[in-house]
């Protein structure tokens, strides 16, 4: 009896709540990373194993991004706290009934085994459960009452900046996709996200998660593409009000300056990638996180009203 | 006589010293420039020549740079921070001491009214360094992370619209964080700034925590530039905001930008009519415009739109413009030369553009820069004078009919620094400041500030918050992960 022929998936872009292929009509090929042995010599004698033609995503397909971004921006960021922290818990709902493809897309993208594997998608959903609960919480924590000297009740609470273009991490493909894209959405943000060039199908897995609970269209667009040839649109829109360039490290041609150059023309909010000097070295992404990347994208905005009789 | 008109009240100036010219303070010590060309600062009032300053040149601004980086590493940053808050206090106090004498300079070299100086300017310095001095020994309780610790050497940059105030702004949160300063004052303002010099010297600061180093665009840049600076401070326009961001992109240097305003001044028809003019008053003549955060755009609901205009002319024609150090003066001169111009050149294209002006009709000065109070109405979003920041005492009236539209004319800009919302409705107060794109909102008031409230913009009116709590988040690194 012969082996079954699967059905093999066609991973496409994920832009306002759809699923389309690229403008462009473009695809790239994308392998398994080579795993055990072959990866610690670097070296393969058997030829990689291809995984899907992915989309390519243009420049035309960022700003078709950054224009669903913009318009469910005002939405999100209306949502009750208690509203978007139940929808993002129910994103890791669905990530926990997808681990298995999860597992596989971790496996087949980071070459790891199995169990690392598991241990990878387990720590992702946890951290996207942490990041959830903070949407009711980050207001107090950051915000407050502040004792003017005069008859003022003057508090200042934190809000989302609006549009934020993330470069997802090239290696950690999911544990460090979900790291980098929680903490810009459960503010309200909306995101138009960069996925690792090289492993880009967790991502993709992810956008299913987010087209199946209840995140409105929009909030989270997911490009797959040349690094180096999409960013540059997004770092010079003029409709994009922040960037994180976390991915920009061990990204084929990308330099991290000439982006922070370009995003500088109307002062976006950026997000150095790691590292010292130059060099940009990706975050270990098991570390328990701290409230810097939330805040990166956040506003503090103050109002004053007098008190009187 | 008009019941208007007050016999003359001057401030005396006997209160300050000032030299016929001043070297660089670096190190604790006051020395010459290595080269550069010095140049005056004069009273915009009346054209007088207050002193020579030195322009700083590339070298003598890495000499600071260096300076500071000594005093950092050898003293400050190993320092308690009990110690260094006692420093600040001693700061604070002197600053009140000498008020006086501060607020006398500051008028003189700014062209500010002497009851602006007296009353604004120098008790809100001396009172940020008094806050800021508590936080020194408590930085582990500011929620700012975990193990917070200084950035460096912090190169400061300020404007010449609040000398000595923007050097408090900048100068007390960086210090009670344990960095050291480089701080440049504005060519037409430096001399508070030197005066501070003496401040340092009177309360024992160890040498090379303060640095100040005069000139003009170059020596800014030369801090910016240079390579052992680990932070910059900078408040001034967003173009050379922009500039200041383009030069470190790509470095490991920090930012904060508190850069340009077009605030939008909101009036509701059942706004408290007299306190609201007060307000736009208060928003837009306040320091002559030289505001940031002016009220230099008024909306005004539709059907109140005649009664405004006419209240609003009626006091403006009250207002008394002339010499800073009479101490009935409310609009003083303007702060120099290239401003006077840069303002006629703005109500120009205003006019131009189709808009009505009209201005007070007062006497004015024969010498120094002056400018009458300015009110354009018929003004559209599209004109330049809505759309570009003019820093100067001239305001432009548009109307609206709804909330929404209100707060999209309101948003309609690139700048998002401050805004005014005028209604005795409490729950529209709250729903107009949640829409509100702008990092400060005034709600039936105007032009409050407070060192423990925090002041910054949303979109290119810059990033990063001064004052209060968030204000310590730009002058500490807590080695943030993952």
């Amino acid at each position: 009896m012969s082996a079954r022929v699967d059905v093999r998936k066609t991973y496409k872009l994920y832009i306002g709540g759809k699923f389309p292929r690229s403008e462009s009509g473009r695809s790239y090929e994308v392998y398994a990373a080579p795993t055990g042995a072959a990866a610690r010599r670097g070296s393969s004698s058997r030829p990689p194993t291809f995984l899907a033609n992915a989309a390519q995503g243009s420049r035309k397909d960022a700003r078709d991004a950054v224009v669903a971004a913009r318009k469910a921006q005002p939405g999100w960021a209306a949502a009750t706290a208690y509203n978007r922290g139940q929808v993002l818990y129910r994103v890791a709902e669905v990530m926990e009934s997808r681990r298995a493809q999860l597992v596989q897309d971790v496996r087949n993208s980071e070459g790891v085994g199995a169990a690392q594997a598991e241990a990878t998608v387990s720590a992702a959903i946890d951290r996207w459960v942490w990041y959830a609960g903070w949407s009711d919480k980050f207001t107090q924590v950051l915000g407050g009452l502040n004792p003017v000297a005069g008859p003022f009740f003057d508090i200042s609470a934190p809000e989302a900046t609006g549009v934020v273009a993330v470069l997802a991490p090239q290696a950690s493909s999911l544990l460090g996709l979900v790291s980098v894209v929680a903490p810009v959405i459960v503010s309200g943000n909306t995101a138009v996200v960069l996925t690792s060039e090289e492993r880009p199908l967790p991502a993709i897995t992810l956008a299913e998660c987010l087209a199946t609970s209840d995140v409105p269209g929009g909030v989270v667009n997911i490009i797959t593409g040349r690094t180096a040839e999409v960013t540059p649109w997004l770092a010079s829109h003029r409709d994009v009000n922040a960037i994180d360039l976390t991915g920009a490290a061990g990204a084929d041609g990308v330099d991290w300056g000439g982006l922070e150059l370009a995003a500088a023309d109307n002062l976006k909010r950026v997000r150095r990638p790691g590292g010292t000097g130059t060099e940009a070295v990706e975050p270990d992404f098991t570390a328990t996180p701290d409230l810097s990347r939330l805040t990166a994208f956040l506003e503090t905005k103050t109002v004053w009203h007098p008190k009187g009789r | 006589m008009s019941p208007f008109e007050y016999a003359p009240a001057p401030e005396s100036r006997a209160v300050v010293d000032i030299a016929s010219s001043y070297g660089l303070f670096i190190g604790g010590e006051f020395v010459e420039a290595t080269g550069g060309t010095p140049f005056k600062t004069v009273n915009p009032a009346t054209e007088e020549v207050l002193a020579e300053v030195s322009e700083a040149t590339d070298d003598d601004v890495d000499t600071a740079v260096r300076a500071a980086r000594t005093a950092y590493t050898r003293v400050w940053s190993r320092m308690s921070g009990a110690d260094r808050g006692k420093y600040l206090f001693r700061i604070a106090r002197i600053l009140q001491e000498r008020a006086r004498e501060f607020a006398v300079l500051e008028t003189l070299d700014n062209g500010k009214p002497i009851k602006e100086a007296r009353d604004v300017d120098l008790p809100l310095a001396a009172a940020h360094f008094f806050y800021h001095a508590g936080w020194a020994d408590k930085l582990d309780h500011a929620s700012l992370g975990p193990d917070p610790r200084p950035l460096g050497v912090v190169g400061q940059v300020i404007p010449w619209n609040f000398p000595l105030l923007m050097l408090s702004w900048k100068i007390a949160p960086a210090l009670a964080c344990g960095n050291t300063v480089v701080l440049k004052p504005a060519e037409t303002t430096p001399l508070t700034a030197l005066l501070f010099a003496d401040v340092c010297r009177q309360a024992d600061l160890p040498p090379g925590v303060v640095n100040i180093v005069t000139g003009a665009g170059a020596t800014g840049q030369a801090i910016v530039d240079h390579p052992g600076i680990d932070k910059l401070a900078f408040t001034g326009s967003t173009a050379v905001g922009k500039m200041i961001a383009r030069s470190i992109a790509g470095t490991r240097k920090k930012a904060t930008l508190e850069l340009g305003g077009k605030a939008a001044n909101i009036i509701f028809d059942d706004a408290p009519i007299d306190q609201a003019v007060e307000g736009i008053v208060n928003g837009i003549f306040f320091n002559q415009g030289h505001v940031c955060c002016a009220g230099s755009r008024i909306l005004v609901q539709e059907n109140i739109a005649e009664e405004l205009d006419h209240r609003l002319k009626r006091r403006l024609a009250t207002l008394r413009v002339g010499d800073p150090m009479d101490k009935n003066t409310d609009v003083g001169a303007i702060n120099s030369r290239k401003q006077l111009e840069r303002i006629e050149e703005m109500v120009a294209v205003g006019e131009a553009e189709g808009a009505e002006r009209w201005d007070s009709g007062c006497d004015l000065p024969t010498n120094g820069f002056w400018f009458r109070p300015t009110v354009f109405s018929g003004v559209s979003q599209t004109h330049r004078i809505a759309q570009e920041e003019i820093f100067g005492p001239v305001v432009s009236v548009l109307t609206f009919r709804t909330p929404a539209e209100a707060v999209a004319k309101a948003n309609n800009t690139p700048y998002g620094l401050s805004a005014g919302i005028w209604t005795e409705k409490g729950s529209r107060i709250l729903w107009m400041a949640d829409q509100l794109r702008a990092g400060v909102v005034w709600a039936n008031t105007f032009n409050k500030f407070d060192p423990s409230s925090p002041f910054g913009g949303y979109k290119e009116s810059g990033y990063g918050r001064e004052g209060g709590r968030h204000g310590l988040e730009a002058y500490v690194t807590t080695g943030g992960r993952g």
